[in-house]
């Protein structure tokens, strides 16, 4: 099965939510929407699953108009963020919901609900009701009825959200194999860009309920087709900063020049904005190619094994990642080097001009 | 925080035997002769009897009240929550024009006092052949019970996320099967308060009940009225028709009692 979204739009009191949004996505591919809250991702899975209708636009299943269909008589799967379980029935009656609505039989049903519960690691719960088991193992009861019903298209609206770091990891590489196997579509969204690399496959990058950009997941990394794919596809925050290029110096505002080099160094003078990933800037040695910002440390922010080390200078923050945990003190004077080889520059439309690999 | 002073206990003491007093006064009258009774005060009866309750049981005219009452309240009640159950799920699910207003009106209907419909029902029942019948008073009940279960049941639904229907959608379920099956389940405590709501009222009020009634459907009620105009007050019987009264309600309290104690936790009561 494949499924193919046309110029769909949706408005609900007043506001556009959706704009005008067309993807096509194929069987057996894992498809990743990537976007902060309120992009619009779970709206756009809520289309593709047949729970609201577009105000404009048509949804297409193997090329046939299924803008009207409504979900119950669609192959899908949905997995929300906020993890729904039927309370009064067990954990193993849960997972077996749609295979006893589908009608199968019992030792099929045991079959399939034992393997997902073992995939999930649910077997020592199948007993129990979900107001007894965590909110962990209640979304993996949610991911485990997904599972067993075998449909084409299969919908993950942040499933990992709610689970423990450790299990998070797992699930993060199990699924996408357990699913590979079936054919089926996948379609996870998220909001954390980190995922969307581990995950791999294809993403498209949302902002404001428009797709900025679609394409293979490294690729839309790499090379974003806009300035807002970039800001998307970057935790932490993307570093940015308004720059003329003049001959071969660059300036920032009045306050500061550099000289132009790496990817700085071919493009033609005229006002550009400059953009860099934290993971591009150091605090360390310069690169081959370097810009190189005197400043002070601001704020060194630790996120599990790297620290994100916010350094204040004449032009603006900027924000670098470091390994391991930072001992850095606020306002200690330091300098931040920017690989200038990998930096992204964009014109004043936000449209890519040279384009470095971006880290 | 458990509060271990003998004040308090004493407060509540008080207060349960002030609310169980009219209770306990009328089993006692039940169980006294009507001499006995009118002779003076007597905190229990010196001679108990249960006279008067073989009277009721082994006369028709009480027992078959006994029934009719029985029979349209229970019609009352299955018909009340049965409307009330999707009425009330499209009124929290679903936006059409005027929700807000059919909603609002619904409850209008509760502010007029009943005497206001007796004659109209009266001469409506009477024309199409329902007067002195179980139905002419269940019928006219629900014109209170239903606004009220809808009421009652419409906070039960808000309570069950959006999400639960779609992902029985998602599985597969049908609509009625997913409702029967899935939502009903959901919202049992609400059923339990609301039919509680529904035996209740319908089982007190008298004045429709007794208007739209003539011999063939006369309610239980009714009977004891009628009772104390042949010769004089007879209060031994009127005080074991009272208790009797009373049981239907205590043993619907005892079978919904853990509904209720959920319920009024959580929805609108």
């Amino acid at each position: 099965m494949s499924l193919r979204l046309e110029n769909v739009s949706v408005t609900a009191g007043g506001r556009t939510i959706i704009h005008d949004v067309s993807l096509a996505l194929e069987p057996g591919t894992m498809n990743v929407l990537l976007g902060a809250t309120l992009a619009g991702k779970t709206t756009l899975m809520r289309l593709m699953a047949g729970l609201d209708k577009p105000t404009s636009g048509r949804v297409l299943i193997d090329g046939k108009d299924v803008t009207g269909v409504p979900v119950r008589r669609r192959s899908v799967a949905m997995v929300f963020q906020q993890f729904m379980n039927y309370p009064w029935l067990s954990v193993y009656e849960n997972i077996a919901s749609p295979l006893r609505v589908a009608r199968l039989n019992t030792a099929e049903i045991d079959r399939r609900v034992r393997r997902a519960a073992q995939l999930l690691g649910l077997e020592p719960l199948l007993d129990r009701l979900p107001q007894q088991i965590s909110g962990g193992q209640q979304q993996r009861t949610a991911i485990a009825r997904a599972i067993v019903k075998g449909a084409d298209l299969v919908l993950l609206d942040e499933p990992l959200a709610n689970l423990d770091y450790k299990l998070r990891e797992e699930l993060r590489e199990e699924l996408p194999r357990i699913f590979a196997e079936t054919g089926a579509i996948l379609v996870y969204a998220t909001a954390e860009p980190l995922e969307a690399l581990l995950l791999g496959g294809s993403t498209a990058t949302l902002s404001q309920g428009r797709i900025v950009q679609a394409g293979p997941t490294l690729a839309v990394y790499h090379r974003p087709s806009d300035i807002e794919s970039a800001r998307v596809f970057s935790d932490p925050p993307l570093n940015e900063s308004d720059i003329v290029k003049e001959d071969d110096v660059i300036r920032f505002g009045a306050a500061q020049a550099l000289p132009a080099a790496g990817a700085l160094a071919a493009i033609p003078p005229g006002p550009y904005r400059l953009a860099f990933r934290a993971d591009i800037a150091t605090l360390g040695a310069p690169w081959p190619a370097s810009l190189s910002l005197a400043g002070r440390i601001a704020l060194a922010e630790i996120s599990g094994s790297e620290s994100f080390v916010h350094v204040e200078t004449a032009i603006g923050t900027f924000v670098c990642v470091e390994r391991g945990v930072s001992t850095r003190q606020p306002g200690q004077p330091t300098s931040l080097h920017v690989d200038a080889a990998r930096v992204f520059v964009f014109d004043r439309d936000g449209r890519p001009v040279a384009a470095g690999s971006g880290g | 925080m458990t509060r271990t002073g003998v004040l308090p206990r004493i407060g509540l003491a008080i207060y349960l035997l002030a609310l169980m007093l009219p209770i306990y006064w009328l089993v006692n009258m039940s169980l006294r002769s009507n001499e006995d009774i009118m002779s003076g005060l007597s905190l229990w009866p010196h001679h108990p009897s249960l006279g008067r309750y073989f009277f009721i049981f082994n006369d028709s005219t009480w027992v078959h009240a006994f029934g009719v009452s029985l029979t349209y309240v229970a019609i009352n009640t299955v018909i009340s929550v049965t409307v009330a159950l999707p009425a009330a799920y499209a009124f929290n699910r679903y936006r059409f024009v005027g929700d807000k207003h059919l909603f609002f009106w619904l409850l209008t209907n509760l502010m007029a006092p009943a005497s206001v419909y007796a004659m109209p029902f009266f001469n409506l029942y009477y024309a199409i052949g329902l007067f002195d019948t179980v139905w002419a008073v269940a019928l006219a009940h629900c014109l209170f019970n239903i606004p009220v279960a809808v009421w009652i049941l419409e906070g039960f639904v808000s309570g069950v996320p959006r999400e639960i229907d779609e992902t029985a959608a998602i599985d597969g379920y049908s609509f009625p099967r997913f409702f029967i099956r899935i939502f009903l389940p959901l919202i049992a405590n609400g059923i339990g308060v609301t039919a509680f709501f529904c035996f209740m009222f319908s089982w007190v009020e008298q004045l429709l009940a007794t208007t739209l009634t003539a011999t063939n459907a006369l309610p239980f009620a009714a009977v004891m009225t009628r009772s104390y105009s042949a010769a004089g007050m007879d209060w031994s019987l009127l005080a074991a028709a009272g208790v009797l009264t009373m049981i239907p309600g205590a043993v619907v309290i005892w079978f919904v009692r853990h509904h209720i104690a959920k319920g009024f936790a959580l929805g609108r009561v």
